[in-house]
């Protein structure tokens, strides 16, 4: 009984981890399961913004963990979903505000209540990620197919591996499927292959993503999206549905060409 | 005298082992073999066996805390008090480990035409571990970008080597590196550094030795 903690990390910056967070909370809270994400990122905060939630902020997660707030009142509702709720970073404050014992304690405490706590790590592997890690039961790692971001997951799963958190799963974002069969970018062979971790989901790069983060609104309510669909499908991988990988090429459309691609590739 | 404080390896990872004396004092030893051996022990499971130590969940609080600061986690708290065992509980630390693990030390018998240690290591290396051993390294793994091995003699990795090695760090020209796949981002035997060109091909077993004062990498045939 109780919620699953889900900690979504990276290692590098600028990977797509408060996307990620955001979309798959989006995903589970349309598939009728109570869901809370956690934004850990204090100081950097984005996934209110994100969520197009950031003027609703009264209480954060910070005087939560400190007690100007009751939990319940640092929780902000959507406003799509009533079974989803967002706990926001501070801004005003840094990663050492809260430790990792605040969170496991913090996360105890809405487990009960929920299906889902997704917990939004902030990049680095110092505090922030410590903090992030220390309650989860699952650990996502999200990593685009480039070289750098690559090594620094590599890293993470590492030291997740010392946390006794793994085995880590892998989401892999932005991938130009064109640019990856002309061998321009690392194929998802290429990644799995080095990071050995299991794959829960690739992403296609859709400049449509930055448009729905600037509104507010998470692509995975878009069902014409097709990177909307791939984190639909991560969300239902996540709660124990067998999805199959989606086509990435568009042009002839039948499910397993995957295995094509990654064949072709490296 | 410093209260004696003893690391070594183990399968699940390492085993320390403090001695009696004032818990502050063994606490500061631990904390600075920790730090004075950081690039061998980063990233490892700790058992700490306690024996007769008494510890509070602030004390112990503190120790993994201090502990996690320097890139240890601790796994298992093994001790013969009861106060002790309910705070390792209490942390969510295990408090016992099999015996034959424990007797089961990760360093092979001396090579017999070489004597000196060797560490046996069975797990992947990823980016930002680094080991460095006075002796032979054999991985039963991969060597990925980013990880390093620092070894006085020779090192052998069963897996893809794709991250950097020195061996003969200490200048034992005679030492060699093998792996199944060669393909790292820089090697280093003794004093000589060899940066590969990027390879593409096949990937097979390979030995890089020291010829001539330079790294020579060679195919590996079954004779």
């Amino acid at each position: 009984m109780g919620a699953k903690v889900v900690t979504i990390t990276s290692g590098k910056g600028g990977v797509g981890k408060t996307t990620a967070t955001a979309n798959l909370a989006a995903a589970l809270a349309a598939m009728e399961l109570k869901v809370v994400c956690i934004d850990a990122d204090i100081g950097l905060r984005n996934l209110d913004l994100i969520l197009g939630l950031e003027n609703r902020i009264v209480y954060d997660l910070v005087d939560a963990v400190e007690g100007r707030a009751r939990l319940r009142q640092a929780m902000i509702r959507d406003k799509r979903f009533p079974n989803l709720y967002l706990i926001p970073a501070a801004q005003t404050r840094d990663k050492t505000a809260v430790s990792p014992s605040d969170m496991i304690r913090l996360c105890d405490e809405l487990r009960p209540d929920h299906d889902w706590i997704l917990i939004d790590s902030p990049a680095g592997i110092e505090r922030g990620f410590r903090n992030a890690v220390a309650p989860a039961d699952r650990v996502l790692i999200v990593t685009n197919p480039e070289v750098s971001a690559v090594r620094d997951a590599d890293r993470i799963i590492g030291l997740v591996e010392a946390e006794e958190k793994g085995p880590a799963q892998l989401i892999l974002n932005r991938l130009n499927p064109e640019m990856a069969r002309r061998g321009e970018m690392l194929s998802p062979n290429d990644v799995i292959e080095l990071l050995a971790i299991e794959l829960i989901g690739i992403v296609p790069e859709d400049e449509h993503i930055v448009v729905a983060g600037n509104r507010g609104a998470p692509i995975a309510l878009d069902e014409k999206s097709r990177a909307g669909q791939a984190f639909r499908n991560i969300a239902r991988r996540l709660n124990g549905e067998k999805v199959p990988f989606m086509d990435l090429e568009r042009r002839d459309g039948f499910i397993g060409r995957l295995s094509n691609i990654l064949g072709r590739g490296g | 005298m410093a209260p004696r404080v003893e690391i070594k390896g183990i399968r699940e990872g390492l085993l320390v082992t403090v001695g009696e004396g004032e818990w502050g004092e063994i606490e500061r030893s631990l904390i600075e073999q920790v730090q004075r051996r950081s690039a061998f022990i980063q990233g490892a499971r700790l058992t700490l066996d306690v024996g007769q130590h008494e510890l509070h969940p602030t004390e112990m609080g503190a120790l993994v805390e201090s502990l996690t600061r320097f890139g240890v986690s601790v796994h298992a708290v093994l001790s013969k008090s009861l106060v002790t065992e309910t705070s390792a509980q209490g942390l969510g630390l295990g408090t016992r480990i099999s015996q034959s693990a424990a007797k089961a030390p990760v360093r092979l018998a001396p090579v017999p035409e070489r004597q000196g240690e060797s560490l046996f290591l069975r797990k992947t290396l990823r980016s930002g571990v680094k080991i460095e051993f006075a002796g032979d390294v054999t991985v039963i793994g991969e060597v990925n970008p980013g990880a390093e091995i620092v070894a006085s003699g020779s090192v052998v990795i069963w897996g893809r080597l794709r991250g950097v090695v020195h061996a003969g760090a200490e200048g034992d020209g005679e030492a060699v590196v093998c792996a199944l796949g060669m393909t790292p981002t820089q090697l280093r035997i003794a004093g000589q550094v060899s940066i590969p060109a990027g390879r593409s091909g096949k990937v097979q077993p390979e030995i890089a030795r020291l010829t001539g004062g330079q790294v020579i990498i060679e195919t590996w045939e079954a004779k």
